[in-house]
């Protein structure tokens, strides 16, 4: 266990490194970020070399990653193109970006899994179909289709709640956000815990529960559901990082300063050290989440092990 | 051990149980390949034929729009910005003044065809590498684990820009390798996790007890359990590459103009929310149509898979 | 199942560090800065670049110099005029020399002096090429600059401030240009002439967290990235003194967010109002809505330095392509009427003495589609029997109103795959193509004015080494005409050689001029008197709180 723990984190090395440089690579594939700092105006000749100067965009690409693993490891990710350290941008963004995850984490999990159950568990009756022509709306309709819909009724219509989230993205105000964005991810969450309930139901393990006579709510909870949680653990496990990341358009939208939006921005401003850094920590996260997903795997399936 | 008693179709997606109970009889029949139990499975079941005959119907569309629409989708007219239907125009008018009737017959093409390769190859490749590395475990595992994370870290936004802004993409073709390119990890993370399960089962134990091979182990006897999650994921998926599309669109690196798709109609469409919802409404109906009927395809096909459903 | 329980234990650890670690993230905060009352709270983009003055090239940033600066001259905010307002007077007898004296007793915000060395020092350190200011080329017609500014990329500046500018007392400075230039106190309102306090110099971190100006607002609290808070300032003495108690500016991430932001009550003032908001927006804020011209012009340039595109003949392509345009419609279609056709290379808020003529482009702008066939057919048809009109995908939803101009030309042609929109992913890869030459096919291209006058709206885009001449155009004597304008005796005397070179533009067609773009504000019930200067930024000093 504590062994396969060791491991995985070392193998966290060659993909921090793998990862950073290949958004290095595409950051920079995508071309001199000096000109657009002129706007409609052709940069002065001079003025654009020493910004490239000082940016340490005259050396070739090799060098500037190393320069900027160099600086990472000093605590130093660069500035964005405001001239704000990215280090500030993350203490800021990071933090609301969190929330508004948990949120949309919690709504994803918790509706997603029940739906799913409900629907396992009810199969071909009205429930059932009623979760399926849910999921299907929530899938068809574009993020920021039901974005700009929920905040034209909720917020400004009827009034119930704030239509952009404040200052400091207060949990009250990030409800709404979180349940656009956890739309999606909702959808596939109840579909597969309906397929794994319904294979699941007619396991012998489940038969013998039933014959034991145990009490439904306990076959239920305890021997149906945690048999069947593996493929959607392993679902949401990777989807935490995709909501962190994925939150550009909900961000927008709800005028979340938050990590998604800093991304965007930093793409649109092809700032390297704003995209690389911001990536960077997501990785992390993706890495720190799949190898919480694995040792759930161990926690819902006794049969499973690592050495 | 798989249930053989039960034979009720279970895990039918919707309500009615139309299927009914398969004749107790059909059991004791010769013994077949899971792949014909499978076709055998599925021919009896009248929602397997609906979704089918949307399916063929999109793609017969897909091939030959002129066939139920006489205009051209590229004729615009500003002055009919926005207008809803008239006579000849069932659908209305987009911003641009074109038919949108027109517009959604001929989006098919592009649209289901993005959506079909897209998930084709993320399926394939994506379960095949999560299959192997959830089967073999220990360094196939880890390394392409760890190449999934790498893939995984990578924004949408910032792959699409990029990777379709260098190759000056465009085509179905490069909009789908693109999505396959990003959107294999999240296929290989579902079939890894249930070849982990499935591997663990007692009758794959037996199996390897009695000798089976890796290759037999795997079609035979994983392969066919660990299916499910991956065609619930793929169905649904599919309908998100081909919003994807849109999304790729709108921000100007997925379809080049003059393409027609679902996808760049509701991108534009969805800003004019509230002043011509019949812009949205056809295309994305269109568009939520083929994902129901990708949906109920998958389900059906799920469940004639599944030896434990029978 | 010993795994299976320590496994339990990391599971629920990490839980547990994630909410602890969500927890300190949050907490509610209330915003510096002490009560909101009589505080006018208005709508605010993130600005690209630090907020130095000569630093500063778009209009969110603009915003805030223009709030927090006060200028040697200022712009009226109705009829564009260059007024004194820092300096008492600028005398010149000889169009190359000039004597500026200020007003005396001129504070900064942080109650230091405003003396000729705030803007000879300020200027000096725009221009020096070390400091990698975006608007330094402002400079380049003082004496000196080449010597602080070289040309070329990395070549050292040879001096650190530049030659023209001395310091007579603390009152009086003197300038002298490269050559005669009647109209360059005009430009003094542009907000790269500001003046700058002396711990801009000594603690320019500092400076930057919170800038300090001579303007009629001081900065008390900028959380970048979110919000800034303005307050009147105590020591300005200027005319336009705040009529309310401050402005609290807020960045949105979208501007239908903040529409829907102003609609639910949380924002007063909105001068970014989304297009597709356009139709309603009157009856959503009961007439609270302002739609007025603005310098800006939107064009689609041409490629002239592609043989395709500039060979013999094409000019008739170019003036048939431009009658093949249909303005009127897409301007009311697309644009909901607040864009107005455009009908010369100008900006009608110049006013006609400004050198603004509507007869200018005579029918090279009027919707003919007989003509433009005729003439497309006359010069050899589009090249290559294809045109693309590039754009950038990222901001300004220019994909519709491309579209609508390619269906206008396509439908010109009976050709429904003629003209398609290209787009380009971002902005910045979009300027990397036409900086360096690498269009082949023509682009959209749009011009914000520096300051109302009409050499801004030609010699930049146009004269052979104009600063901003993306279409590569190059006429003899277009360049001369600029150049006699510049060294006219009197303004009258520019304008009309101005015009005589804008006249040439016609004849050529580098450019198709689309349209000229208004300002347009929508605010809340809670404040009054809200309007737009010639720049399209409201006037946030004559903005009033209603029961405050």
């Amino acid at each position: 266990m504590g062994r396969y723990v060791i491991r995985r984190l070392l193998q966290m090395v060659p993909v921090f490194i793998g990862t950073t440089f290949l958004i290095f690579v595409m950051v920079y594939a995508l071309g001199d970020p000096v000109a657009a700092m002129f706007g409609d105006r052709a940069p002065d000749p001079a003025t654009a070399a020493q910004i490239r100067h000082d940016l340490y965009l005259d050396h070739p690409l090799p060098l500037q990653y190393l320069h900027y693993m160099g600086q990472i490891f000093t605590g130093n990710f660069g500035k964005a193109a405001t001239g704000q350290p990215v280090t500030e941008l993350m203490g800021t963004a990071f933090p609301v970006t969190l929330r508004l995850t948990i949120v949309a984490f919690a709504i994803e999990a918790i509706a997603g899994i029940g739906l799913g159950l409900l629907a396992g568990l009810r199969r071909g009756r009205f429930a059932d179909s009623g979760v399926l022509a849910f999921t299907l709306l929530v899938v068809a309709i574009p993020t920021f289709v039901t974005g700009y819909l929920l905040q034209y009724f909720v917020g400004v219509k009827w009034g119930l709640a704030n239509p952009a989230v404040a200052d400091g993205a207060p949990f009250s105000d990030l409800i709404l956000p979180g349940v656009v964005l956890a739309g999606v991810s909702l959808a596939y969450v109840a579909r597969l815990t309906r397929t794994s309930v319904a294979e699941n139901s007619r396991a012998d393990y489940l038969r013998t529960a039933v014959a034991k006579g145990l009490p439904r709510r306990r076959v239920v909870t305890v021997h149906l559901l945690r048999n069947s949680l593996i493929p959607v653990v392993t679902f949401l496990g990777t989807d935490i990082g995709g909501l962190m990341a994925g939150a550009v358009v909900t961000e927008r939208i709800f005028n979340i300063h938050g990590v998604g939006y800093q991304l965007y921005q930093g793409i649109l401003r092809q700032n390297p050290p704003t995209v690389v850094g911001f990536v960077t920590i997501l990785v992390l996260i993706f890495l720190a989440a799949n190898l919480l997903v694995d040792l759930l795997y161990a926690v819902l399936d006794p049969r499973i092990r690592y050495a | 051990m798989p249930d053989m008693t039960d034979s009720q179709s279970l895990v039918d997606a919707v309500p009615t149980t139309a299927a009914g109970p398969v004749d107790p009889s059909q059991q004791r029949e010769k013994a077949r390949s899971l792949w014909s139990d499978a076709w055998h499975d599925l021919s009896r079941k009248p929602l397997f034929y609906i979704s089918a005959l949307v399916i063929v119907f999109l793609v017969v569309i897909a091939i030959w729009p002129s066939l139920i629409a006489s205009g051209d989708p590229l004729a615009c007219d500003l002055s009919k910005s926005q207008m809803g239907p008239t006579s000849g125009h069932p659908f209305g008018f987009d911003t641009q003044g074109c038919d949108v009737y027109t517009r959604v017959v001929y989006g098919a093409r592009a649209s289901v065809s993005v959506g079909m390769f897209s998930t084709l190859g993320v399926t394939v490749l994506g379960s095949l590498l999560g299959g192997l590395a959830g089967y073999f475990g220990g360094w196939w595992d880890a390394i392409l684990s760890r190449i999934s994370d790498i893939f995984f870290g990578i924004p949408i936004l910032l792959g699409g820009v990029v990777f379709l802004s260098v190759i000056k993409g465009g085509s179905v073709t490069t909009v789908s390798l693109f999505m396959i390119l990003l959107g294999w990890p999240q296929i290989a993370r579902i079939a890894r996790g249930a070849v982990i399960t499935a591997k663990q089962q007692d009758y794959v134990q037996a199996a390897r007890a009695l000798g089976a091979g890796h290759t037999r182990l795997m079609l035979r006897h994983i392969a066919p359990n660990a299916l499910a999650p991956v065609i619930v994921v793929a169905t649904i998926a599919l309908g998100t590459y081909i919003s994807l599309e849109a999304t790729l669109s709108y921000l100007g690196v997925g379809l080049k103009p003059p393409a027609v798709s679902w996808g760049i109609d509701i991108s534009a469409a969805s800003e004019q929310i509230n002043n011509a919802p019949h812009m949205l409404l056809w295309p994305a109906g269109a568009l939520s149509v083929t994902v129901l009927a990708f949906i109920l395809l998958g389900d059906a096909v799920r469940d004639a898979l599944d030896p434990k459903l029978r | 199942m010993r795994g299976a329980k320590s496994a339990k234990w990391v599971v629920g650890a990490a839980v547990v560090a994630l909410a602890a670690t969500a927890c300190g993230g949050g907490g509610s905060d209330t915003k510096a800065g002490g009560s909101n009352d009589g505080v006018v709270r208005a709508w605010w983009g993130d600005p690209q670049n630090p907020l130095e003055p000569a630093n500063t090239n778009e209009v969110q940033g603009g915003k805030v110099m223009d709030m927090i600066f006060m200028d040697l001259k200022e712009y009226d905010p109705t009829t564009g005029k260059a007024n004194l307002a820092a300096a008492q007077s600028i005398t010149t007898n000889d169009q190359q020399n000039f004597t500026i004296t200020l007003k005396p007793g001129l504070k900064f915000s942080d109650g230091t002096p405003v003396t000729s060395s705030s803007f000879v020092d300020a200027w000096n350190y725009g221009a020096l090429v070390t400091n990698k200011q975006l608007n330094s080329y402002f400079f380049a017609d003082i004496d000196g600059y080449d010597a602080v500014h070289p040309e070329a990329a990395n070549a050292a500046p040879t001096a650190k401030t530049m030659s023209g500018l001395k310091v007579v007392n603390d009152t009086t400075f003197t300038v002298k240009l490269k050559q005669k230039f009647s109209t360059w106190p005009d430009r003094l309102g542009y907000k790269a002439f500001a003046p700058l306090p002396k711990s801009f110099f000594t603690d320019h971190a500092g400076y930057l967290n919170k800038p300090v100006g001579d303007g009629p607002y001081e900065v008390v609290s900028y959380t970048k990235g979110s919000s800034m808070k303005l307050v009147p300032n105590p020591y300005y003495t200027g005319a336009s003194k705040p009529k309310n108690k401050g402005v609290l500016l807020k960045v949105y991430t979208d501007s239908a967010t903040a529409y829907a932001d102003l609609q639910a009550g949380n924002l007063d003032v909105l001068d970014d109002i989304p297009a597709e908001d356009l139709t309603h927006v009157k009856s959503d804020m009961s007439g609270r809505y302002l739609n007025q011209p603005a310098g800006i012009i939107q064009t689609i340039s041409f490629p002239l330095n592609q043989k395709s595109w500039n060979a013999p003949g094409m000019d008739k392509v170019r003036l048939g392509l431009s009658m093949a345009i249909d303005r009127k419609t897409i301007t009311q279609k697309i644009f909901q009427g607040t864009r107005t056709p455009a009908t010369d290379l100008t900006s009608p808020v110049l006013g006609a003495s400004g050198g603004y003529d509507p007869t200018m482009a005579g029918d090279a702008t009027t919707y003919n589609p007989t003509k433009a066939r005729q003439l497309i057919q006359q010069g050899g048809g589009i090249p290559g029997g294809h045109m693309t009109i590039g754009y950038n995908a990222d901001s300004g939803s220019h994909k519709q109103w491309v579209d609508a101009v390619c269906n206008s030309i396509n439908q010109v042609l009976g050709n429904n795959k003629a003209c398609v929109g290209a787009p380009t992913g971002t902005f910045a890869d979009f300027r990397n193509q036409i900086t360096k030459g690498q269009m082949t096919q023509p682009f959209r291209s749009g011009w914000q004015m520096d300051y109302p006058l009409i050499d801004d709206f030609l010699t930049p885009l146009y004269a052979t080494s104009g600063s901003s001449n993306d279409s590569h155009y190059s006429n003899p004597q277009f360049d001369k005409l600029i150049n006699e304008a510049n060294a006219a005796p009197n303004p009258a005397q520019a304008t009309s050689l101005y015009q005589q070179a804008e006249k040439l533009l016609f004849k050529d067609m580098p450019v198709i001029p689309l349209w000229y773009q208004n300002g347009e504000a929508a605010w809340s019930s809670r404040v009054s008197n809200v309007t737009e200067n010639a720049f399209s930024y409201p006037v946030y000093t004559d903005i009033t709180v209603n029961n405050s």
